[in-house]
Formats: structure tokens, sequence, C-alpha cells
């Protein structure tokens, strides 16, 4: 298993669901984050005073996964969050020791994405 | 200074009070559009309104007012008040000819605000602000001519107490036409576009029905009986609106929503505006209840619809004054001030009341899009693609409506441009050779 962690434009984010969802990944949580990664700064003015932006509003995909699963995940939010400038996120594959689901007790594969089961059984 | 003799005290002073009543209605509408967007695009939105203020105000004052009430022909004033000449303290009716002008052009301002709302999330700032300064002249002040100014719908004899013409069906036409040449938000009808601060939109349409008693009881242009029917109507038909949205929201989905009862609240006071000095009480809550069905089931057909009228302008402003417009022809009295309608034996003024009704649709529409094409020739309406996604805020206005200042650097004169800044001392220079 693997914790995908996912780092995205804002507004990209309906776009990545939309592509996750598609892919029968069904299984995430996101948050919104501030970050930096080399973007420029907007520049802001409140009544003369200026302030550079140097934090930029990110959301953040955290998605646990089957091994079968990590290629899918990837390539739907590569596809799906890409705009070509610099800004796009980053995207973190981290391997997992152990996932419990907490409702059933059930662990690791069990615990992660339904979908996969059917991939492990076909 | 003396008073001249044509000139009411009471009457001035009701006028004086109304139109600050009126002006407020463009912030109130700044809160109302303000709340039903998303927050990224909070500011714009409100700024839409906002700025119709200066330069809508503005253009009144130089030409606006001429063309509207000044002496020309049925279709236009003339240019003999230009820059205000010949607007003075004199009489006109009762009360000085400046504060009739001044009046006015708070109407002016908020029914170009209106537009807006069909536009809001996606219009670039600038194109939009030369489009309803142009409208606010070519459009609003030929129209506002033809029913107030002495113009051919006046000379007719189509009713029109407070604007259901002039104003509401004016942009709504306008809101329909502009939503279909800016085109949809490039994610509408694909996410869910939902409204980011619903109190807001509460608080909006509660300070528009406030400054609505200025501008219904205020078009009586006097402190009189009128005044107090009108007032008095624009209270009771937004109440019976109100109660009808709620059954029907209730009936459909068994919720009454707040964004509904807001809604209800200007759609009924939109209905009432033409007829507000010419119908009966009771007639006014008919009238209210009447108002809630189109603009409801519009409403509901239009997010099916790939028109992208994002904040129902149409529905609420165009639907509701057509009905208003329309009622008004069935149910004015003489009685009460005006002409008789339908129920009162004469269907001839149903007619006319049509026809303002068909006039202003096809002139505001054909001209409003005429002048966007217009503006359009010499600068994209459409915000940058990016700017679209990111919100608007931030990308034409350089400010947020809510944020945490987290990653917030000041930026030091020195550093903020690259030349350097006559104003600021330049810094001691070091001293060499001490050591």
């Amino acid at each position: 298993m693997k914790l995908i962690t996912a780092i995205v434009r804002p507004e990209k984010l309906p776009e990545v669901l939309e592509a996750l969802f598609r892919a029968e990944v069904y299984g995430l949580t996101i948050s919104r984050v501030q970050g930096h990664g080399g973007e420029t700064e907007s520049v802001e003015t409140y009544r003369g005073t200026t302030v550079k932006m140097e934090l930029v509003e990110k959301v953040r995909l955290d998605i646990g996964v089957s091994d079968p699963f990590v290629e899918i995940t990837v390539d739907a939010i590569l596809s799906a969050a890409r705009t070509g400038e610099v800004g796009d996120g980053k995207i973190f594959v981290i391997p997992v020791e152990k996932v419990i689901r907490i409702r059933t007790g059930e662990e690791d594969v069990a615990a992660v994405t339904p979908a996969l089961m059917e991939l492990a059984g076909s | 200074m003396p008073i001249p003799s044509p000139i009411n005290a009471a009457d001035t002073a009701w006028m004086l009070v109304a139109t600050a009543m009126v002006l407020l209605m463009t912030p109130a509408l700044a809160f109302f559009y303000g709340g039903l967007v998303r927050s990224k695009n909070a500011l714009n939105t409100m700024m839409m309104s906002f700025a119709a203020l200066g330069v809508v105000g503005l253009a009144w004052a130089v030409a606006g007012y001429s063309l509207a009430f000044g002496a020309g022909n049925g279709l236009a004033g003339g240019f003999d008040h230009l820059f205000l000449r010949g607007v003075g303290l004199e009489a006109k009716g009762t009360i000085p000819h400046l504060l009739f002008m001044a009046y006015q052009g708070t109407f002016a301002i908020i029914t170009a605000a209106l537009i807006s709302g069909a536009v809001v999330e996606r219009m670039r700032f600038g194109p939009y602000l030369a489009f309803i300064t142009a409208w606010s002249l070519l459009v609003y002040a030929p129209v506002c001519h033809w029913v107030w100014g002495g113009g051919w719908l006046a000379q007719l004899g189509a009713l029109d107490f407070a604007g259901g013409t002039v104003v509401h069906i004016n942009a709504g036409a306008a809101a329909l036409v502009a939503a279909a040449v800016l085109g949809p938000r490039r994610d509408y009808g694909r996410q869910a576009l939902l409204p980011h601060n619903v109190p807001f939109v509460l608080l909006g349409a509660a300070l528009l029905w406030f400054g609505w008693f200025g501008f219904n009881a205020g078009s009586a242009l006097g402190a009189n009986a009128s005044a107090a029917l009108a007032f008095t109507n624009t209270l009771l038909a937004p109440v019976a609106t109100l109660v009808v949205w709620m059954l029907l929201d209730r009936l459909r989905t068994r919720k009454t929503t707040a964004v509904g009862a807001a809604t209800g609240v200007v759609v009924g006071l939109v209905a009432v505006t033409p007829a507000a000095g010419y119908i009966g009480p009771m007639s006014a809550i008919v009238l209210g209840a009447v108002a809630a069905f189109p603009s409801y089931f519009g409403i509901l057909r239009r997010s099916r619809l790939r028109l992208d009228d994002s904040l129902d302008v149409v529905a609420a402003h165009g639907l509701g004054g057509i009905v208003g417009a329309l009622l008004t022809g069935v149910l004015a009295r003489a009685a009460w001030g005006g002409i008789d309608g339908l129920l009162a034996g004469s269907p001839e003024q149903l007619g006319r009341q049509l026809l303002a009704v068909l006039a202003t649709l096809a002139y505001s529409a054909g001209a409003s899009f005429v002048l966007l094409k217009l503006v359009g020739a010499f600068a994209s309406l459409r915000a940058d693609r990016k700017h679209e996604g990111l919100g608007l805020d931030v990308p034409l206005h350089g400010e947020e409506a809510y944020t945490s200042g987290e990653g917030a650097i000041l930026v030091l004169p020195a550093v903020a441009s690259a030349r350097p800044n006559p104003l600021t001392v330049p810094a001691a220079q070091p001293v060499g050779g001490e050591a």
C-alpha cells in the first residue's frame, strides 16, 4: 500500500476530483494548505500598503491506495492538475506500514479504496 | 436664501431623504450580489455595483440627465441640460430642480448596476465599466425619457409609477443579452457554483427593501397621499411574494430557503414598482402573490439552460418587471390616482402596457447588443481563463475579500518599484574611510 499525497492548485481541485472518481478512486481526504514552491508571488495593495503573498493557497489530497492503484491515481492527478506553469504542485508516493478502517477494524488492502478488491480478485 | 415660491418644504424634505434611500440601494445590491457568488469573486462582484456609483453618477451629471429629461423629441431628451446647464434651485414640480436631478441619478446608477448580475465571475472590469457608462447614456436615458421625460410612451399613456419598464425590464433585457454575448462561466453546468455568504444576501435584500420605499414612494415626487399609497404597496406586495415564495419552496423541496426568501422579496419589490401609486393595497397583495410564480419557475428553468444569467437578473427583474407592468394595466384604478385598468373597465390600458413592455425589451436588447459588441471590438470582454479559475479578486483588484494575512510580506517603498520614489527621502549615504 501507498499513501499518495498531492499538492494541487485550488482552482484545479474540481477537475482532479472528477478524474479520480472516473478512475474509481473513492477514498480521499483533502485539506486547504498554504505553501511556496518557487512560483512568482502575487502582489496585493491595501490603502497604500503593498504586500507580496509569499505563500500560495493550495489543496492537499491524501489518498491511501493498494499498489496496483498507485499508477492509476498518479495518472489521474497528473492529467487533471497540470497547467504547465510554475505552481502546479507535487505528488508524493509514500510507503504505508498499516491501514485500519475504524468502522470495521479491517486492515491494510481491505481498508483502502474498495475498487481494488475487484482488481485483486480478477 | 429665499425659497422660490412653488417649492414646498415638506416635499423637498421627503425627496432629500428618498434620494439618499435610493442611493443606498446600490451598495445594498453589492451585498445581495456579492453574497451570491463564490468568495474568490466577492470583491469583484461588489465592485461592479459600487463602481457604478462613480461612473454612472458622473455620466448622469454630464449628459445622462439631459438625454433623459432635457427638452427633446419623443425619442430622447435634448442637449439643453448638458453639464447640468440650467439645472438650479428653481422649482421642478414642487421641489428644487437640482434635487429632482439627483433623485433621478440614483435610479440611473442602480439600473446599470443591476445588469452586472448576469456577467459576474467572468467579465473584465474595465470593459464592464465602459459598457455600463455607455449603456446609462444610450439606453437608460432614452427609455427614461420615453416614460418620464415626456417621450412617446408618456404621451401614449403607458403607466410606470417608479420604473417597471425604465429600470427593471430595461436592465433585465440588457442582462439577457450580456449573458449571451459573454457566454457562460467556464465551470457553469459542470460544478456547483454556490453562494459564499447567504447572510450577505439577506442583508442586501433587507437594505434594498428599505431603499425601495424611497424608490417607489419618492416617485410621487412629494410628501403626499400618492407617496403614502406607494409606500404601503411597497410594504404589502413583497410581503405577499415572500409568503408565496416560501410556500413554493416548501412544496417543491419541503424546505424554505433563505436565498429563496431574499429573492422573493426582491421579485415582489420589482413587480410592484410600476404599479405602486396606481393600485389599491389589496390589489398590491394580489400582484405580489401572482408575481412570485413566473420568477420562481423562471429561476428553476434557468439553471438548466446554457444561458448563464448568473444571478437571475432576467428572471427576477425581467420577468418580475413584465408581470408588474402588465398587472398595472389590469389593476390600476383612477380612484387611486392614474388611469383605470382592465378590471375597472378599460382593457385598452393593458394594450398600452404591453406596448411599453415590448418597446423597452426590443430597444434595450438591441442597443445593449450593439454596445457590448462595440466595447468588445476594443477590448476583450472576458477575463483571462486563468484569472477566471483563480477568481477575479486578486488578478483584477489586487485584494482578497477574506485574507488571513499569512505569508504576506510587507513590500517597502524601495522594493516596491524599480524606479526611485521621489517622495521618499533617500537613505543616508554610508560614509567611507572611517572604518
